[in-house]
C-alpha cells in the first residue's frame, strides 16, 4: 500500500493543523481507546490511566510525535519509525490488532476537533496513512 | 456485550438529540465507507455511488431507520434485526466484517458533528450498542 501524490498533499497539510494540538489529540485518542476497548489497558499496568493523569498526557504526546515523524518522512515511513517499529516487535510486543484500535480512535478524535477539514477524502487518506504506520510498527514482530 | 443501563441511556440520549437527521448522518457514514474501503462498493454494483447520489441518500434512510429501529428495541436485538439479519446473511450475503467498517465510519461522523457530546464515555457505549448491533445482524449466517 502506498499514498498517492494526492493522499500525501492532504496529510501533511492536515498535519500542521494537528500539531497545533497535538498533546491533546493523542491524550484523548488514548482516553477513547481504553474507554471502548478496556483490554488495550493491558499494555500499561505501570499507568495512572484516569483521565487527567500527567503519564497519560506524556504518553498521547510521545504518540502524536510519534505520527508527526513519519508525516514529515511520509515518503519513507519505514526509515522514520524503524526504531519504533524494534521497540514493539522485542520489547512492547503489542499484538497488531491493538493498532486498527488506536487507529479508530486517533480518527474519531481528529474528526472531532476538525469537523470541516475531516472530509470523507481526508478521511480515507488518514486511515491509509495509519495503515501504513501499523504496518511499519508491525512488520519485525516475526 | 451486556449494555448496562447508562450505556442504554447514552445512545437513547443521543438519538433523541439526532432527530430526524439520522438519514442524513447514515448517508454521511456510507460515503465514507465507499472512499475508504472500497472494497465495501462490491456489494452495490446497482447503484450510482458518485458523491451526492439519490440513491446512497435512500439507502443512507433504510440504514438509518434500521439503527433506529435497533435503539428502540435495545432489550431485544436479535428478535428485533432477525429478518434483516436473514436479509443480510442469504439474499445480500455481505461479508460481516464489512459491518465494522461501517460503524466505524459512522462514529467518526457522528463525532463530527456532535463534538461536544461525544467523549470517551458516549463513544464507548455507542460501540457497544453498535457491535451488538452487528453480532445480531451476522447471527443467521451459517
Amino acid at each position: 500500500m502506498s499514498l498517492t501524490k494526492a493522499e500525501r498533499t492532504i496529510i501533511t497539510s492536515m498535519w500542521s493543523k494537528i500539531s497545533t494540538q497535538a498533546d491533546t489529540i493523542g491524550t484523548e485518542a488514548l482516553e477513547r481507546l481504553f474507554a471502548s476497548y478496556p483490554q488495550t489497558k493491558t499494555y500499561f499496568p505501570h499507568f495512572d490511566l484516569n483521565p487527567g493523569s500527567a503519564q497519560l498526557r506524556a504518553h498521547g504526546s510521545k504518540v502524536l510525535a510519534a505520527v508527526g515523524e513519519a508525516v514529515k518522512s511520509i515518503d519513507n515511513i519505514a526509515g522514520a519509525l524503524s526504531k519504533l517499529s524494534e521497540l514493539h516487535a522485542y520489547i512492547l510486543r503489542v499484538d497488531p490488532v491493538n493498532f486498527k484500535l488506536l487507529s479508530h480512535c486517533l480518527l474519531v478524535t481528529v474528526a472531532l476537533h476538525f469537523p470541516a477539514d475531516f472530509t470523507a477524502d481526508a478521511h480515507a487518506a488518514w486511515d491509509k496513512f495509519l495503515s501504513v504506520v501499523s504496518s511499519v510498527l508491525t512488520e519485525k514482530y516475526r | 456485550m451486556v449494555l448496562s443501563a447508562a450505556d442504554k441511556a447514552a445512545v437513547r440520549a443521543l438519538w433523541k438529540k439526532l432527530s430526524n437527521n439520522v438519514g442524513v448522518y447514515a448517508t454521511e457514514a456510507l460515503e465514507r465507507t465507499f472512499l475508504a474501503f472500497p472494497s465495501t462498493k462490491t456489494y452495490f454494483f446497482h447503484l450510482d455511488l458518485s458523491p451526492g447520489s439519490a440513491q446512497v441518500k435512500a439507502h443512507g434512510k433504510k440504514v438509518a431507520d434500521a439503527l433506529t429501529l435497533a435503539v428502540d428495541h435495545m432489550d431485544d436485538l436479535p428478535r428485533a434485526l432477525s429478518a434483516l439479519s436473514d436479509l443480510h446473511a442469504h439474499k445480500l450475503r455481505v461479508d460481516p466484517v464489512n459491518f465494522k467498517l461501517l460503524t466505524h465510519c459512522l462514529l467518526v461522523t457522528l463525532a463530527r458533528h456532535f463534538p461536544g457530546d461525544f467523549s470517551p464515555t458516549l463513544q464507548a457505549s455507542l460501540d457497544k450498542f453498535l457491535s451488538d448491533v452487528v453480532l445480531a445482524l451476522a447471527s443467521s449466517y451459517h
